[in-house]
């Protein structure tokens, strides 16, 4: 049989989305349900003096008002930051209270304040507008490099600052500076992003008063996390007593990580009405309250020899948290982004200083990346910068710097197992013609356009997470994954995840490997995800864990699925379990070449009567029956995908409009499982990263009023935004787990933002401009441009 | 209160509905075809496209009201006998969704493309989906399934 693994099978999931048969949250409708609309704070920062809802409740069909003063009433707790991590003069991070209802001050527009329940959506929202919320309005803070300087948000919490982190040495990196020959220097803003998943958060909550249970339907990437964090820290309900499915979900990237104040309040309220209450957000609700992303001001400096020799590293970060510190809010600007920040390079002394600072805008967290784009678009601007101040050419200059040998110990915390960054490189140059650039930027400039080439070489730290290594970072827990592999009595199979697919196409890739290793068809295998009451405690989906955590568990299980199947097949082939082979889905005696298949030892296993002349079983004494098999896996190490992406761009200088003209993508993900399904994670990563790079912007004015808060004026990129994006691998397995994969999801969306930046930087002439290169930033650059440069160029 | 009459999938159907209902929300509450999203509330991201007497149109975008006694095709109704439409197959065959979340609307939209330009390019196709956000694709499989559609269809 040959191996599905690395085959471009079609996706099993496809034929239900395609038909409309798709079941997400918002499709989800249950008898005698009611309607939830927030309440929400209209000001940045306000002090909530009085909330009247006595004309609210007297509107047509109103169910309920709730307010931050019964659920504190009710001890249910707050949202949660889940990472503890130290200043560098070792006193613990500054974190606030996050009720799920505002109480007395409110700290972002949007943050709900109370939630009107009603019988229909049209009555909920009406009566919403007759709750009257006496605010004392306060100044709000919200520039990200002045928080520090502003008003004190939350009582107790000087300067606005959560916490001043330090990795590296500084005293190693002023030695190693002072040998330089040149230090190179930029000012960077890593722009505020929403992650925008096209399904907008919704949830559904029923109670049922006789067995005391709540189920939460809603858009989550990780149920059974959802429901552990809503009943250690949220009290809503035991964890018996409250089932979270996550069914079909309309994308994450991050953004659906965090338990969010509506699926608490609802399940909450659910409990206290008795009866279903429906939330959808709308559009506008999904920018002003989904965790935004990004936010880092960055001063950096690289210290090198004028042969291009790097030395050392400096970075200085701010990074805004938003009001409240949420699930991954504190690990990503520090432990996710310090240790990358040193890039691909033998970088001999670093230091990343990480101030996290509180301000009157929207919770920020992980986004597809999150950590790993900040990082490695301070690096890389910095490289591109060396390369042009230095006269040295980009990728040259790069490849002097790489690391020879793997294992890489590179300079802060990783040891990175496996890759060659060489050799993506080469293959990336190659693949974009990189050497007949210079041909095609005269072509250009002959038509009066500008043409600029961008690299960035990345690699990242993804998999997350190894339970040791994070503990000792300072998380809560321990991110390993489950897995459950179950036989059916007649031979299909079924496996339960606790990682969830919303996008990245489990059903299909966890088949494709557990058919591999069972040998069985993919047809006769289900994947299983999505309800705390089907299988085991799980993680859920983030950090491009899915495969490299959750499959190796699935992995695993299937191994101890043969490993059960080959003692009994040694009895019934009535030989000695060392004499079995097992290959393609068959246990195989090795000197008479008699065979069980895997299907009927799974049917022995749970009717195991044969008959000679008495029925006996046919399993080994003392063995139990039945064929189930759970494992959890925790791995050694994060998962290092690596690549290089060369991004080729022209200028109109009359309009400033940049055009991304060629992009070419070389990763190393190891060992590919399904190359369709790799690739459009790639695809929609580099999407997401020019977006980044040219269009997005999340934008609050001085008062804190998110101005682009809608589809009219955040710059979702579109189709016609981009080219066709030329992928090529190359591939070093990963020496960590079995199969030898890396994680892919959020690569593209980590390597592009340099790519395309340095690519407008060289089209501006070395001009810097900050993201977004949005039409008019490029065209102020280009006017200011002395006319002869680009003529000359 | 309106009484509606539309030919829905191929099937009639009646209803009395307010006179301020989308055409989105008709399908999705009224008629439980929950295959048409609704994405942003601004008719920007195109999760809503269905056909309406063949053409595409962003359904929370048109009261239900105004094209009473017409003809509506959702994503429901683009299978045939348990046969996916070409261009359902060759979304699958190129890996054109992820998520799933814009996949109706998109597919709704490229179907009229093709009976608008038989075989677009790139460039015509990329432009023609400009009014349908995708999030997860990056639009290039998409892109490449519009086109094999177009050589099946």
């Amino acid at each position: 049989m040959a191996s599905l693994v690395g085959s471009r099978v079609e996706r099993k999931e496809d034929k239900k989305f395609l038909t409309g048969k798709g079941r997400y949250t918002a499709d989800i409708n249950i008898t005698n349900q009611t309607y939830a609309v927030f309440v929400r704070s209209p000001h940045s920062r306000a002090k909530i003096q009085k909330i009247d809802v006595s004309k609210a409740l007297r509107a047509d069909g109103v169910v309920s008002i709730l307010t931050g003063e019964e659920i504190a009433k009710d001890k249910i707790g707050g949202l949660i930051a889940g990472w503890a991590i130290r200043s560098q003069d070792g006193s613990e991070m500054k974190i606030p209270a996050n009720p799920p209802l505002a109480k007395e001050h409110a700290n972002f527009v949007g943050e709900p304040i109370a939630v009107v329940i009603a019988e229909s959506l049209a009555e909920a929202k009406a009566a919403a507008e007759l709750v009257n919320v006496d605010y004392k309005v306060l100044k709000g803070v919200v520039n990200t490099a002045e928080a520090m300087n502003g008003e004190t948000i939350h009582e107790g919490i000087d300067k606005n600052l959560c916490y001043d982190w330090l990795l590296g040495d500084r005293k190693a990196v002023e030695e190693a500076f002072a040998k330089a020959d040149k230090i190179i220097k930029v000012d960077l803003i890593n722009n505020r992003l929403v992650p925008n998943a096209m399904e907008p958060r919704a949830c559904v909550t029923d109670y049922n008063t006789a067995s005391e249970e709540i189920t939460l339907y809603t858009t989550s990437q990780n149920p059974h996390l959802s429901r552990l964090i809503m009943s250690a820290f949220g009290g809503v309900a035991p964890e018996n007593k409250l089932r979270v499915v996550a069914p079909d979900v309309g994308g994450g990237f991050g953004s659906k990580i965090n338990v969010y104040n509506e699926e608490i309040v609802c399940s909450w309220a659910s409990k206290k009405i008795e009866r279903p209450i429906k939330w959808v957000a709308e559009r506008t609700e999904s920018f002003l309250t989904d965790t935004h992303a990004r936010d880092h001001v960055t001063h950096a400096e690289l210290a090198v020899t004028k042969d291009g020799k790097f030395l050392g590293f400096k970075n200085e970060t701010i990074a805004n948290l938003g009001a409240y510190a949420r699930v991954f809010a504190t690990v990503t600007p520090t432990y996710l982004f310090g240790p990358c920040a040193t890039g691909v390079y033998v970088i001999p002394a670093a230091y990343t200083n990480v101030k996290a600072v509180y301000t009157n805008t929207a919770p920020i967290d992980a986004y597809r990346g999150a950590g790993r784009p900040e990082a490695t678009y301070t690096i890389e601007r910095l490289v591109e910068k060396a390369a042009m101040e230095l006269g040295i050419d980009k990728t040259e200059l790069r490849m002097r710097n790489f690391p020879k040998q793997f294992p890489f110990k590179q300079t802060l915390v990783h040891t990175i197992d496996s890759g060659d960054y060489g050799a993506g490189l080469e293959k990336a140059k190659k693949m974009s013609d990189y050497d007949g650039f210079e041909a095609r930027r005269k072509k250009s400039a002959a038509n009066g356009k500008l043409r600029g080439i961008g690299v960035s070489s990345y690699f990242e730290a993804c998999g997350i997470a190894p339970s040791a290594a994070v503990m000792s970072l300072g998380c809560g827990v321990g991110l390993w994954e489950s897995a459950e592999v179950r036989f059916n009595p007649t031979g299909q199979i079924s496996i339960y995840t606790g990682s969830h697919s919303h996008g990245q196409s489990h059903d299909t890739t966890f088949a494709q490997i557990a058919a591999d290793e069972l040998g069985v068809p993919m047809e006769n295998i289900d994947v299983i995800h999505g309800d705390t009451d089907k299988g085991t405690f799980g993680m859920g989906t983030y950090g491009s864990r899915s495969l490299t955590v959750g499959g190796i568990a699935i992995v695993n299980a299937c191994r101890k699925i043969v490993a059960k199947g080959k003692k009994v097949a040694a009895k019934m082939l009535e030989v000695s379990e060392n004499e079995i082979d097992f290959k393609n889905g068959e246990f195989v005696a090795l000197k008479s070449n008699k065979k069980k298949t895997i299907g009927e030892i799974a049917f022995a296993l749970y009717l195991p009567g044969s008959r000679d002349s008495d029925f006996k079983s046919q399993l080994p004494d003392g063995m139990e029956p039945g064929l189930i098999e759970t494992a959890f896996f925790d791995p050694a190490n994060f998962s290092f995908p690596a690549g290089t992406h060369i991004c080729e761009v022209e200028i109109d200088p009359e309009t400033g409009e940049v055009k991304v003209e060629k992009y070419t993508a070389v990763d190393d993900f190891g060992r590919i499982v399904n190359p369709n399904i790799v690739e459009g994670q790639v695809h929609g990563g580099i999407a997401q990263g020019i977006g980044q790079a040219l269009y997005e912007n999340a934008q609050y004015d001085e008062t804190g009023q998110l101005v682009t808060a809608s589809y009219m004026d955040y710059t979702m990129p579109r189709a016609d935004n981009f080219p066709e994006f030329n992928l090529g691998f190359t591939c070093t397995p990963a020496t960590t787990n079995p199969l030898g994969v890396k994680g892919c999801g959020e690569a593209g969306a980590i390597a592009s933002p340099p790519a395309v930046m340095n690519a407008v930087i060289d089209a501006l002439g070395g001009q810097e401009i900050s993201m977004p290169a949005t039409a008019e930033k490029v065209w102020r650059a280009c006017k200011s441009m002395k006319k002869s440069n680009y003529k000359a160029a | 209160m309106q009484k509606i009459n539309l030919k829905v999938n191929g099937k009639s159907v009646s209803k009395e509905v307010p006179d301020h209902t989308l055409l989105s929300i008709f399908l999705r509450d009224h008629l439980n075809l929950t295959g048409t999203h609704i994405g942003c509330d601004t008719s920007q991201c195109g999760a809503c496209v269905v056909h309406v007497d063949g053409k595409s149109i962003k359904s929370c975008s048109i009261l239900v009201a105004d094209i009473n006694g017409s003809k509506v095709t959702t994503i429901e109704g683009l299978a045939k006998d348990g046969k996916l439409h070409p261009m359902q197959e060759a979304f699958k065959k190129k890996h054109g969704l992820q998520c799933g979340f814009c996949t109706p609307g998109m597919v709704m939209s490229a179907i009229d493309l093709l009976q608008t330009k038989k075989n677009p390019n790139d460039d015509e196709i990329r432009e023609w989906l400009e009014g349908n956000i995708c999030r997860c694709t990056g639009y290039q499989n998409i892109v490449e399934a519009v086109k094999e559609a177009a050589s099946n269809m």
